[in-house]
């Protein structure tokens, strides 16, 4: 009945580092760290599989941006149920901030053609911005829900979920299409589907290459991507550096003049 | 946690020699392949299979099953109108693998099953079994499809096998107040209705495991006026047909999550499986048979628990300033534990084998050629290991268990520890599914036949790497023992100590003891599935089935005439 689009990604598995996660010059060491499924991307999956199981006939497509071997994070959901899977891989890709990434997502899921939902995990946990979704979602000129943590209903045109916000719960309602980022208290995904795992063992996905989206090519990769690392550093924050600030109109500005000062923001 | 990777020494059990023969066998030279999506096309794509889904199934034990297994004993099943409700996280357990489809992996495909043979299946158990031995219970009687499977008409499958697949649940009701290792005493009674052409259950069940099950398989009386084995038939009952009501449960010491029930049959309908009066001689003794696999599969489970747990703690745990695994009355109790784990996986994966050849073999039909020697050969091992496999690896689970606490100390007598828990739950292995003393029974035809013997000649004949030649030795001079003892147990029919169990501990572990000489030569001709030697466990074994041997010898002298 509906159309989804799943966004995962597959990233280095930063939660189970051993002692050469990170390069001397403080980037992740890739090959150190096992590839796994982002974690949240698979409780946006798990949300999409809830809608199918509660209507029938709808029809899942995971998209990912990534290397050949993404394929894996394909398979492992078409195993879990959903129906298609595409890769949009291509060398011109390469060095894409956040901004690039969801151009190009954007343009994939423009020629994926119709779509009625696109879910996300909140954040991947190697970069761990949050800005994909949104960004996917403003490209596509859709309404986004963010910190989606369940789905309450879906009648015709009209999803209500709930948000998990640090000082609560709040439960909104949109109308389709919508873009959906799920967030770590979502429902774990559901387990392989024997049959299915065997079956999609080996499934090749479709690989979609920069020519095959229609982008407008300097918007793609290191050209589209106007974050710049300058360099990094590896902070521990002990308790000690934390501060709570109460949320009033003085403890804000003072906030606010105390980070300009120190050159964070402004 | 996924409890297979973690554990290669499935992989090596899985990967071993003679499973490309088993998988073309199963798969009937992969005739399914090109008709069902997920069928293999050859035998190392079945290997990759069964590897896959069994990946899956150590996902499933490491991240809910195991989590559970505390929270489920505390809180155990209770009835309610007349079903029994699971505790909570049993039936978490339940619903993820019902939602995994891995119900009925071992039935046909036609049924939705995924067409595995034993091997791969009991590894299931066994992984199950480490997370949770009490669930596992539950997991294996899925085994009840066999004997639907092997036996019933086309009817009966095709109503019943799919359920399985969709989750219904099974269990096995053979015994009763009067009937328990004696099955030929059964009373339930079953009276053909020619009115509603159906068969009619009345009677008493007692102990019935998973008890509260959809399915049931029902040892009965058909033949009225008879009182042995040859009047018992074996009926399918379905819970929705009504007619049958679920008296207790059962307070045990261990496996507390597994229902244990007594059900009382009052015109129950039912269906006949396979022929009249064959119930027990033919049918209930081709699933006890795979019933004493099972619990050989759960006793080798929990015999990794507690070899885990005693290693886990013997590593942390600081006594005199250092970690207690450096003192070597700590170190010599985890190399006993890993020996005997070892040596009852290898038992179990052996007979596991033979089970899934002569099993193929007789779903093929007509033998050709070597076929049918290699049938016979097939099925007179699995004839022989099974009560072996049962003894030795059930007692085996016991000792670790005791072991296990042991390593804890005082902490182990607490119940904070897991390792209470499995204390508890080791000790019905050697009791259910036929006692350690019955399958000492079970093995006296081998012993008397010398069945046994040509096995150990068998094994004995074998290539070796050189470095094995000590360890076979003491094999040997463990196999001469054995045969004093035979002759003194033939020279003295009635003594004051009866000296077969004596004599069938020995044989078993004289035949792990080959068992783990021939995983070492795997290794050592470079095979590197399993990280770790076998070399300190086939030692240990060698050397223990010398030691027994020399032990019963005496005690047999002290009480010959």
């Amino acid at each position: 009945m509906y159309k989804i689009v799943v966004l995962i990604k597959q990233v280095p598995d930063t939660q189970n580092v051993g002692p050469d996660a990170m390069n001397a010059d403080g980037t992740v060491n890739r090959q150190a760290l096992p590839a796994i499924f982002n974690p949240e991307d698979l409780k946006a999956l798990e949300m999409a599989l809830q809608v199918k199981e509660q209507n029938p006939g709808t029809e899942i497509t995971v998209l990912t941006m990534g290397p050949d071997r993404a394929a894996a994070i394909i398979r492992d959901s078409l195993s879990r149920g959903a129906d298609k899977g595409v890769i949009i891989s291509d060398m011109r890709f390469a060095g894409s901030d956040t901004l690039a990434t969801s151009y190009a997502l954007a343009c994939a899921i423009k020629k994926i053609g119709h779509y009625d939902m696109v879910f996300g995990g909140r954040q991947a946990i190697d970069g761990d911005t949050a800005q994909v979704g949104p960004q996917v979602a403003e490209k596509l000129n859709l309404p986004q829900i963010t910190y989606a943590e369940k789905l309450v209903s879906l009648k015709g045109d009209t999803i209500t979920l709930t948000r998990r916000l640090d000082n609560g719960v709040e439960t909104v309602e949109a109308t389709l299409p919508v873009l959906v980022t799920v967030t770590a208290s979502a429902d774990d995904c559901r387990y392989p589907h024997a049959h299915r795992l065997l079956k999609y063992a080996k499934a090749a996905p479709e690989i979609w290459n920069a020519d095959a989206i229609d982008p407008e090519m300097e918007r793609l990769g290191l050209k589209g991507s106007p974050t710049k690392v300058k360099k990094i550093d590896n902070v521990v924050l002990a308790h000690k550096d934390a501060q709570q600030v109460e949320p009033t109109e003085a403890a804000l500005n003072e906030l606010v003049a105390g980070l300009m000062k120190d050159h964070i923001i402004g | 946690m996924n409890f297979y990777t973690d554990n290669d020494s499935l992989k090596f059990h899985l990967t071993h020699p003679e499973m490309k023969k088993i998988a073309a066998l199963k798969e009937r030279d992969f005739a399914d392949h090109g008709q069902y999506e997920d069928a293999p096309a050859n035998a190392d794509e079945a290997i990759e299979n069964y590897d896959r889904v069994l990946q899956l199934v150590g996902d499933i034990a490491g991240d809910v099953i195991a989590p559970n297994a505390e929270e489920v004993d505390h809180v155990g099943p209770h009835i309610d109108n007349n079903s029994v409700v699971y505790a909570p996280g049993t039936q978490q357990n339940y619903d993820v693998l019902k939602q995994s489809g891995l119900f009925g992996i071992s039935m046909p495909r036609k049924y939705h099953g995924l067409n595995f043979p034993y091997v791969p299946f009991i590894m299931t158990t066994e992984i199950i079994s480490r997370a949770d031995t009490g669930f596992a219970t539950i997991w294996s009687l899925q085994d009840c499809a066999e004997t639907i499977s092997s036996f019933a008409d086309e009817a009966i499958k095709d109503k019943f096998l799919p359920r399985i697949y969709e989750g219904a649940s099974c269990s096995m009701d053979l015994t009763e107040p009067d009937a328990g290792s004696d099955l030929q005493s059964v009373r339930l009674k079953a009276t053909f209705d020619e009115a509603n052409n159906c068969w009619r259950l009345n009677g008493v069940k007692r102990f019935i495991t998973n008890g509260g099950a959809d399915l049931h398989l029902v040892l009965a009386r058909s033949e009225e006026g008879t009182n042995d084995g040859r009047g018992l038939s074996y009926f399918v009952y379905d819970r929705n047909d009504g007619g049958m009501t679920v008296r207790r449960l059962e307070n045990k010491m261990g496996i507390k999550g597994s229902p244990t029930a007594e059900l009382v049959f009052n015109n129950a309908p039912a269906y006949i499986v396979g022929e009249r009066r064959l119930g027990l001689i033919k049918y209930v003794m081709t699933l006890m048979n795979d019933a004493r696999l099972g619990v050989g599969s759960q006793s080798v489970g929990l015999c990794e628990a507690a070899c885990r747990e005693a290693e886990a703690y013997a590593a942390e745990r600081e006594q005199f300033g250092q970690a207690i695994v450096n003192f070597p009355a700590v170190r010599d109790l985890l190399l006993a534990m890993r020996a005997r784990t070892d040596a009852a996986r290898t038992l179990l994966y052996e007979t596991s084998r033979m089970v899934d050849t002569y099993k193929a073999y007789e779903a093929k039909g007509k033998l050709e050629g070597d076929e049918r020697a290699d049938y016979k050969r097939a099925s007179r091992t699995a004839d022989i290991l099974t009560p072996l496999l049962k003894l030795s690896a059930s007692e085996f689970a016991n000792r670790n268990a005791y072991d296990c606490i042991q390593v804890h100390g005082g902490s182990g007598f607490m119940k904070e520890y897991a390792c209470e828990r499995l204390y508890r739950d080791a000790r019905i292995l050697s009791i259910y599914e036929g006692t350690s003393q019955l399958q000492v029974v079970a093995a006296m035809k081998g012993i008397a036949n010398g069945a046994y013997i040509a096995k150990i000649e068998e094994y004995d004949a074998r290539t070796i790497h050189s470095e094995l030649e000590p360890l076979r030795e003491m094999l040997r001079e463990a196999t001469e023992n054995y045969k004093v003892l035979a002759e003194m147990a033939n020279a003295n029919a009635e003594t004051d100590y009866d000296f077969r169990r004596m004599q069938t501990d020995v044989i078993a572990s004289i035949i792990m003891g080959y068992l783990l000489i021939d995983d070492v030569n795997r290794q050592l001709g470079g095979d590197d599935s399993c990280k770790r030697s076998f070399m300190p466990s086939a030692r240990y074994m060698a050397a223990f089935a010398r030691a027994e041997s020399v032990r019963s010898v005496a005690m047999a002298k002290a009480y010959s005439k």
